[in-house]
């Protein structure tokens, strides 16, 4: 599973560097924005099946591919 | 009397906080005290307009029966026809309180509206998400009428503010909150006070607005230094207020002034505001438009999403050209902002460059003053009058 996530930030991202560094901040790189991550929300539905709303996380809480791993994980273990 | 303003209020919240302080140095639940103060400082602000108090008393009650028949309904099914009924009907007396301001109706016309429609229509909206499985009417209450930020916000959400209120601070944590809570009012003052007013006179007594360009330049910036004095100084107060009883509100204005893009403008100038805007209606239009393929390129979306979340921001401000065309201005520059980010390479290859960001900041404040020129009534005054000629 971690593997698809990191497939699926690498698109959104536009940049490999995601598997190499798991501990990039995203947003202070530029790597996600408000934008792309609405898109990152909507791809987790579709490909995870988990439902994640825009209030419901704060930025510090995704910020880095292993944050944002961690969150699919605790959710998928909610469902 | 009325909130953070004139040395009646002063005197009341000076005396309000005494209770709250010695509560908190026991290490004492403050929830019940603090929900007590709020009910007699805005009962006693209302007190002297009996209509207004009725649809304050009609508002929070009708609004706590919407959210308690909807957290039933939201039990059974996950309904979007009920969910899209239930979040109109939450907003509806702001609705009324808008078009009554350019009609001759007059309802729900009280202070404070405004803010407190955002803090119900969260609740409604995380109902529908999953995210709030029960409401307690002494928590809605102390929530809504929380008296320091009743009028003018900041804009708190429900589940950060629950998670504040149902906690009891130890001595040491809750006298440095204390500390703090008092830095910010003081500095709020000195803003108000001081730096507002001199703004303000400066506006009055010093320039005419507007014979030339120069003249309107010169307003545009004096307005929006006393727009972020008044606002943030405001806030600040209320803040500090919070802090004192013990709720951490969160902070609405970092050092706008500074911004190097309309994008950065906005995390920064009434952040509770533009989050709220964010989370609620921009990021759920973009979700909604990718979900079903609306548009071919993001970016198109994006820039619809963008006018769309600001335009209603405008709208919200009041029914007044002034407003909208506040709104669609800012809507418009942030899909300019996005499109420039993302196609052109002569940003993304000097966008760290010193001489590029001071060049950025010029162009941001000037965007920024133009737009609170908007926002002063000033530019559709001069319109009105080259179209009257």
């Amino acid at each position: 599973m971690e593997e698809k996530v990191l497939e699926l930030l690498e698109e959104i991202c536009d940049d490999h560097v995601v598997f190499e560094d798991r501990d990039i901040n995203l947003f202070e790189e530029d790597l996600l924005d408000s934008l792309t991550f609405t898109e990152l929300l909507v791809e987790l539905e579709e490909r995870f099946d988990i439902v994640i709303s825009p209030s419901e996380i704060e930025k510090s809480q995704i910020d880095t591919p292993n944050k944002i791993i961690a969150v699919i994980k605790a959710k998928v273990e909610e469902n | 009397m009325t909130f953070f303003s004139g040395i009646d209020f002063f005197v009341v919240l000076v005396l309000a906080c005494i209770p709250a302080v010695a509560l908190g140095v026991l290490e004492k639940n403050l929830k019940y005290y603090r929900l007590l103060a709020s009910i007699g400082i805005v009962g006693y602000i209302f007190s002297n307009e009996l209509k207004n108090l009725v649809f304050l008393l009609a508002f929070v009650v009708g609004e706590m029966l919407l959210i308690k028949i909807y957290l039933e309904l939201r039990k059974k099914s996950r309904n979007a026809f009920t969910y899209r009924l239930f979040l109109f009907l939450s907003i509806l007396p702001l609705i009324l309180a808008k078009v009554s301001e350019v009609t001759s109706l007059s309802l729900f016309q009280f202070l404070g509206i405004s803010y407190l429609t955002f803090r119900v229509a969260q609740v409604i909206i995380e109902i529908y998400d999953g995210l709030i499985k029960e409401v307690k009417v002494l928590d809605y209450l102390d929530f809504i009428l929380l008296f320091s930020t009743f009028s003018s916000g900041p804009i708190d959400r429900s589940r950060r503010f629950l998670a504040d209120s149902s906690k009891v601070l130890q001595r040491k944590e809750y006298l440095d909150l204390v500390g703090t809570g008092l830095i910010k009012i003081i500095i709020g003052l000195f803003y108000k006070v001081v730096l507002s007013a001199l703004m303000y006179l400066i506006l009055k007594e010093e320039i005419g607005c507007c014979k030339t360009g120069l003249e309107a330049l010169e307003y545009a910036y004096v307005y929006g230094f006393y727009m972020f004095f008044d606002f943030a100084g405001y806030s600040l107060m209320a803040i500090g207020t919070s802090y004192i009883f013990g709720i951490k509100t969160p902070e609405n204005f970092h050092l706008p002034f500074v911004a190097t893009n309309m994008k950065d403008f906005w995390n920064r100038w009434h952040m509770t505001l533009s989050y709220w805007f964010r989370d609620f209606i921009f990021s759920r239009l973009m979700m909604t438009f990718i979900r079903g393929k609306y548009f071919k390129s993001r970016l198109t979306g994006a820039s619809v999403a963008f006018i769309t979340n600001m335009t209603v921001m405008g709208l919200w401000h009041g029914l007044d050209w002034q407003y909208i065309i506040y709104g669609v201005y800012h809507g418009i520059l942030l899909a300019i902002n996005e499109a420039y980010e993302k196609k052109c390479k002569f940003h993304k290859k000097n966008k760290n460059q010193w001489w590029y960001k001071g060049i950025s900041w010029f162009i941001t404040i000037n965007l920024v003053m133009l737009g609170f020129f908007i926002f002063s009534g000033q530019f559709t005054k001069a319109i009105t009058l080259i179209i009257g000629k």
